[in-house]
């Protein structure tokens, strides 16, 4: 066990190991998101009240679902980086902010957008909206306090911490829309099936967000390997792959 | 297939703005992002390409007249 964790904090490691798992998550990420938007976008049904806007969510629900996801893997790399200084977590967190930043962003423009045709508005206070321009706010605090400081460890100390104190705000986001149901509908998407949408609509969607999750993945197993290509371009290993790559 | 034509699918029953702003906005956010990480690799594996090289042409010479200098050193420390 212990040495295991001890090749899963080794750079070079994961350098090799990410090598491998990263097509193969770039494969399915291409493969289920051209399928999802095919058959989301052309042969979903429309829906009975809402017609073809409702088409939206296949952009809006991965992505929001992504969002949220990504603030919990930055708040986890950021503790096992507090309590066990494993740098490959920091360096995953680092490319992780900014897709999590993008994916807030297309949650609330798809969301305001399809607010216009269904709700009559682009915007309100309501929890949830707020909520996840919150979750936007944190994001793009975690991208500056990296670049605000001249020592990396301090940034990656300060970013870490508002990454673990910043998540409270992701059960806010789940539970707002039963604690104050004001303007956005409880969720319409579960894993298990069980709720009120047709199997024609719910497939697709389910397909989109296993794609957008392997994109996430396979995004951070190749920016990360980039990172350790920048943080640790003085290893010896470096200069020797390099050095065969010349 | 929930359209006829093309021309239907294109205008998504009156939708056809919202539909296509949030799906354009996401392809091309989705897109930059893989662009950017495959323009990063590249641009970093350059550069360190491109140390490499110049940290072997300094250490060149420094290195042809190495053996003489450590040879010199050898000799002092044995004795």
């Amino acid at each position: 066990m212990w040495a295991f964790i001890n090749k899963l904090r080794s750079p070079k490691w994961f350098y090799a190991i990410s090598a491998r798992l990263q097509p193969w998550f770039w494969a399915a990420a291409l493969i289920l998101i051209v399928t999802g938007t095919i058959w989301g976008l052309a042969f979903a049904p429309a829906d009975y009240q809402q017609g073809n806007s409702f088409r939206i969510i296949y952009v809006h629900v991965p992505a929001a679902f992504l969002a949220q996801s990504i603030f919990v893997s930055m708040a986890i790399t950021g503790l096992v980086f507090m309590v066990w200084k494993i740098k490959i977590a920091d360096m995953a967190a680092t490319v992780m902010a900014p897709l999590g930043a993008a994916m807030t962003f297309i949650a609330l423009f798809s969301g305001a957008v399809w607010g216009v045709p269904t709700w009559g508005t682009w915007w309100m206070w309501d929890a949830r909206l707020t909520s996840m321009l919150i979750l936007l706010f944190l994001y793009l605090g975690v991208i500056a306090l990296r670049g605000a400081f001249a020592s990396r460890d301090s940034a990656s100390r300060a970013a870490s911490v508002l990454a673990m104190v910043g998540v409270i705000n992701i059960p806010i986001i789940k539970y707002s829309v039963e604690w104050w149901y004001t303007l956005h509908q409880p969720a319409t998407f579960t894993i298990t099936g069980r709720v009120g949408m047709p199997m024609e609509m719910w497939l697709p969607l389910l397909i989109m967000v296993l794609g957008f999750y392997s994109f996430f993945i396979a995004l951070v197993l190749t920016r990360t390997r980039s990172e350790i290509l920048r943080r640790e371009s003085n290893k010896r290993w470096v200069r020797e792959l390099v050095e065969e790559a010349n | 297939m929930a359209f006829d034509t093309f021309q239907e699918l294109l205008a998504m029953g009156g939708h056809a703005p919202y539909v296509w702003s949030a799906w354009g906005l996401t392809a091309a956010l989705l897109l930059g992002i893989v662009f950017h990480a495959r323009a990063e690799r590249r641009q970093l594996l350059r550069q360190l390409q491109r140390r490499a090289r110049r940290e072997a042409r300094q250490s060149a010479p420094a290195a042809a007249s190495q053996p003489i200098q450590t040879s010199k050193g050898g000799c002092t420390n044995d004795a």
